[in-house]
């Protein structure tokens, strides 16, 4: 199932080569941050989800995806960023993240995808301490695209951390 | 053989362990005294199967062990031996090595290896005490040692062993290649050509092996067949010995005849490859099956009666036939056919239903599966207590989920050997008291309604509630002056770290005993409750849903959010009427149903919602029960009921207080399931720190 949903992915984007290096970005806030590809499992549009009962903001929801409760996270809202009326290029993108011994399936919120690049490891810089927005935990590191910069997310950690956390 | 038997590892163990819980009964059975042929004979096999077993997927030190085990139970099953006490005794502590060694081979770790090797000396000395046995061991252990030229071999096939796909001419072969032989054939046995049956091996070899082979060599060649024939192996000078044992052991050989060795070869040629197929297609089938298994740590299989996957195909098929029916009814549609379509519609939800009680029955087990376990716990612990106790069971038919089977096994240990320990006095006591001196602990089950109902039962002391009131004003939970009605001071007992036992033992006493066990209880979705009578003894009765998949639920509105309550803790609902609405204290409302005040909780406040209207007349009460104590839950609106299918919010988020699950609704939507109990505890809270705050 999920071999077949990276392999759509690699079609539509059109790029063949290794998918290890790959990252799918998406832009918040007018900034590109890219995650891991091969954590993609699907880009849905924006739907009403059920709210949680005493959770923290940013987790919107949980939206039933083929038979599985999935949590959503509005990242801008993780990020404390300026909120966004949702418009229609927000998607929510399905990742899996990796926790300890076991996969978990979550959604985050974003306000658009952009597009995939192939970034080799080495041109892949550590981030700079960015004060207290975002935690620099959660960023593997900066790239360079020609013009532009992407944050490159980790999401296992992001996902993972404050009140996501399974053992709290 | 280039097949990787770690495959079949999981299989053997499962296997394994079941064959152990079968000993265990069996010998407790003979422990008291129901000693025949057969249950020993059930012991014996089971030890044999896992004996075999171990050894041919390498488990060397579990098959050593069963070996003597399998020696001492043969010498019982041969009447050789009488099983008195301290056999059986030394019987239950090798299967808990075996078991030992089995879960260490499971979970990768280490196992006590000096109590296993206590134990099997144990064996041994009972072997010792009596002579064969012994001897042919020492015997076969000395000729490892010599240094012959040569191997006397007598391998004498049971009538059945070529079925078990195992060729005897391939393993003539494979000895050949180790050195020079001679091979004689026992034909003695051969039945006339018409008697003759294709598939049974009627021969026997004495095979003589010249030169410098290691037995070990040999016994590999036979290791496939070690459990299939009598084979003897000894050096050469030892051959006249060996002849005449063989004979007199081939007592229990039905009618063993011989065959001509054309045909033995035939039938070997299709067996075998039959049994070559049969390897690959389960090779084929099983790396994707362990897989699955490795993705989550905890699957594990279930045994399925036949009769119960039968009824699931009968009901699919139905189920196939209503949606063609109905998928004909479509392609033409017009008005005229809308009772068709009604009758289709109607037979499709029948059939659904069917189907989903019958997929829910294949996870239901007998509760036995978990009272198993007590006659040997009460047998250990009664004589280390030196206590007198009986031990009933009923109800052991009674069905229950498979996961809520096995999250209750460790809650019914603990209040087992809580009444064990606490419950049943001592012999002296129970005399005094005018009591038998044999207690008895009853454990019974049976459904009532949606629920499943145990209850343990014991003939002791009972509850001693001046000992558990001071206990707890010592420990703060109560206060000096608080007068309490018997059932919440029995309740004390399952507060955390709360043990009154006055001797801490090694059986119960910690303390951390009985808020775990309700914190199981409750993870489950049931309740605990305790019930004593001075003197006459105590019950504690638990409750649990009978599935944990599926089940009936109220939906329920609060503001925008749909919620669903489960239909077993609602006892009514009804709209609130102004003048049963009292205030205390300015913060916590209670209304009052005929004779009782129960408290209201609003919904709304809890989650943090907006509601329709916060007057409580304009909306419903549902008063629900859970924690041993009722509520009204306050909510806008009430919508259906249906069948909902539970599904983990833990999954993928984490437990959410208020909340046991998550459901899918007929539009696709996600809708929370409370947690009533959950929410009694939240609401008890919530109103602690408000009347603090007034305070």
């Amino acid at each position: 199932m999920n071999a077949v949903q990276q392999t759509e992915l690699q079609v539509e984007y059109g790029t063949g080569a290794d998918a290890e290096n790959q990252y799918l970005t998406f832009i918040l806030s007018n900034e590109e941050y890219g995650v891991d590809i091969l954590r993609v499992q699907e880009i849905r549009g924006w739907e009403s989800v059920t709210s949680v009962p005493n959770a923290p903001d940013y987790l919107k929801g949980v939206l039933n995806i083929r038979g599985t409760i999935v949590p959503i996270i509005d990242l801008r809202m993780r990020f404390d960023m300026e909120i966004n009326e949702y418009g229609p290029t927000t998607v929510v993108i399905v990742l899996r993240v990796m926790d300890e011994d076991r996969e978990r399936v979550m959604g985050i919120v974003v306000d658009a995808v952009s597009d995939t690049y192939e970034v080799p490891a080495e041109n892949i810089k550590p981030a700079p301490d960015f004060g207290d927005k975002i935690d620099v935990e959660f960023v593997k590191g900066l790239a360079h695209v020609g013009e532009s910069m992407l944050i490159l997310l980790d999401i296992d950690k992001l996902l993972n951390s404050g009140e996501l956390n399974m053992a709290v | 053989m280039g097949i990787d038997l770690s495959q079949f590892h999981e299989t053997f163990l499962e296997e394994s362990f079941e064959g152990l819980d079968v000993m265990e009964t069996s010998l407790l059975a003979m422990d008291e005294g129901d000693e025949d042929a057969e249950t020993v004979n059930t012991i014996f096999r089971s030890a044999h199967s896992i004996k075999g077993g171990s050894a041919t997927f390498g488990f060397e030190n579990v098959a050593g062990f069963t070996h003597v085990l399998e020696t001492l139970l043969d010498q019982v099953r041969s009447d050789e031996r009488e099983a008195d006490q301290i056999i059986i005794n030394t019987l239950l502590e090798s299967v808990d090595c075996v078991r030992e060694m089995l879960t260490a081979e499971r979970d990768k770790t280490d196992y006590d290896e000096v109590h296993v090797k206590d134990v099997q000396s144990r064996l041994e000395k009972i072997l010792g005490n009596d002579d064969s046995a012994e001897q042919q061991e020492a015997g076969a252990n000395n000729a490892e040692e010599i240094q012959t030229s040569g191997w006397i071999i007598t391998f004498k096939p049971h009538l059945n062993m070529i079925q078990t796909g195992n060729d005897p001419v391939r393993i003539l072969r494979e000895l050949e290649s180790l050195g020079s032989m001679q091979v004689k054939s026992d034909l003695r046995n051969l039945p006339e050509l018409v008697e003759m049956s294709a598939e049974d091996c009627y021969m026997s070899w004495t095979i003589t092996m010249g030169g410098d082979i290691d037995k070990k060599q040999i016994e590999e060649v036979f290791d496939w067949v070690m459990d299939d024939c009598e084979l003897d192996i000894s050096p050469l000078s030892h051959a006249e010995e060996n002849t005449t044992e063989v004979s007199v052991s081939g007592n229990n050989q039905d009618d063993p005849v011989a065959e001509i060795l054309q045909k033995t070869e035939i039938k070997q040629e299709v067996s075998a490859s039959q049994t070559k197929t049969e390897v690959s297609a389960e090779r084929a089938t099983k790396p994707a099956a362990k897989k699955a298994a490795k993705a989550s740590t905890e699957a594990s299989s279930i045994r399925v009666g036949i009769d119960k996957i039968d009824e699931l195909i009968n009901m699919v098929g139905e189920l196939v036939i209503t949606q063609s029916m109905l998928g004909q009814l479509g392609e033409n549609f017009d008005m005229s056919k809308l009772d068709s379509l009604r009758d289709g519609l109607a037979q499709l939800e029948s059939h659904t239903r069917e189907l989903q009680e019958s997929v829910m029955r294949v996870r239901m087990l007998p509760i036995s599966f978990a009272f198993n376990r007590f006659p040997r716990l009460v047998h250990d612990l009664s004589s280390k207590l030196g206590k007198k106790i009986r031990l009933e069971l009923s109800g052991e038919s009674t069905e229950l989920d498979k996961t809520v089977m096995e999250k209750i096994g460790d809650p019914l240990v603990h209040l087992v050997r809580n009444s064990l320990d606490h419950g049943i006095e001592s012999p002296e006591v129970r005399r005094a008291a005018g009591k038998s001196e044999e207690g008895v602990i009853h454990l019974n089950a049976y459904h009532k309604g949606g629920t499943i109902i145990i209850e343990i039962n014991d003939d002791g002391a009972g509850l001693d509630k001046e000992r558990i009131r001071n206990k707890a004003i010592e420990n703060g939970l109560i206060s000096e002056d608080e007068q309490l009605p018997d059932e919440k001071i029995y309740d004390l007992i399952f507060q955390p770290g709360f043990s009154t036992a006055e001797v801490v033992s090694d059986v119960s006493g910690r303390g951390v005993g009985m808020d775990v066990v309700r914190r199981n209880i409750r993870d489950l979705g049931g309740t605990v409750e305790i019930m004593s009578t001075p003197g006459e003894g105590s019950t504690i009765t638990i409750r649990l849903p009978l599935t944990l998949a599926i089940m009936d639920g109220q939906l329920v509105r609060v503001g925008k959010e749909t919620y669903i309550i489960p239909i077993v803790s609602i006892i009514e609902s009804l709209q609130a009427q102004k003048e049963n609405i009292n205030t205390i204290v300015d913060q916590a409302e209670v209304y009052k149903l005929r004779d009782e005040y129960i408290s209201i909780v609003k919904l709304y406040e809890i989650f943090g919602l907006v509601p329709d209207s916060q007057n409580i007349t304009d909306g419903l009460l549902v008063m629900v029960e859970g924690e041993g104590s009722k509520m009204g839950l306050y909510v806008d609106e009430l919508l259906g009921q249906q069948q909902v299918v539970i599904k983990s919010l833990e999954t993928n988020y984490r437990r959410i207080n208020g909340v046991s699950g998550a459901t899918i609704l007929g539009d696709g939507t996600v809708a929370m399931i409370l947690d009533v109990p959950g929410l009694v505890i939240m609401s008890r809270a919530r109103k602690n720190r408000e009347v603090g705050k007034v305070a």
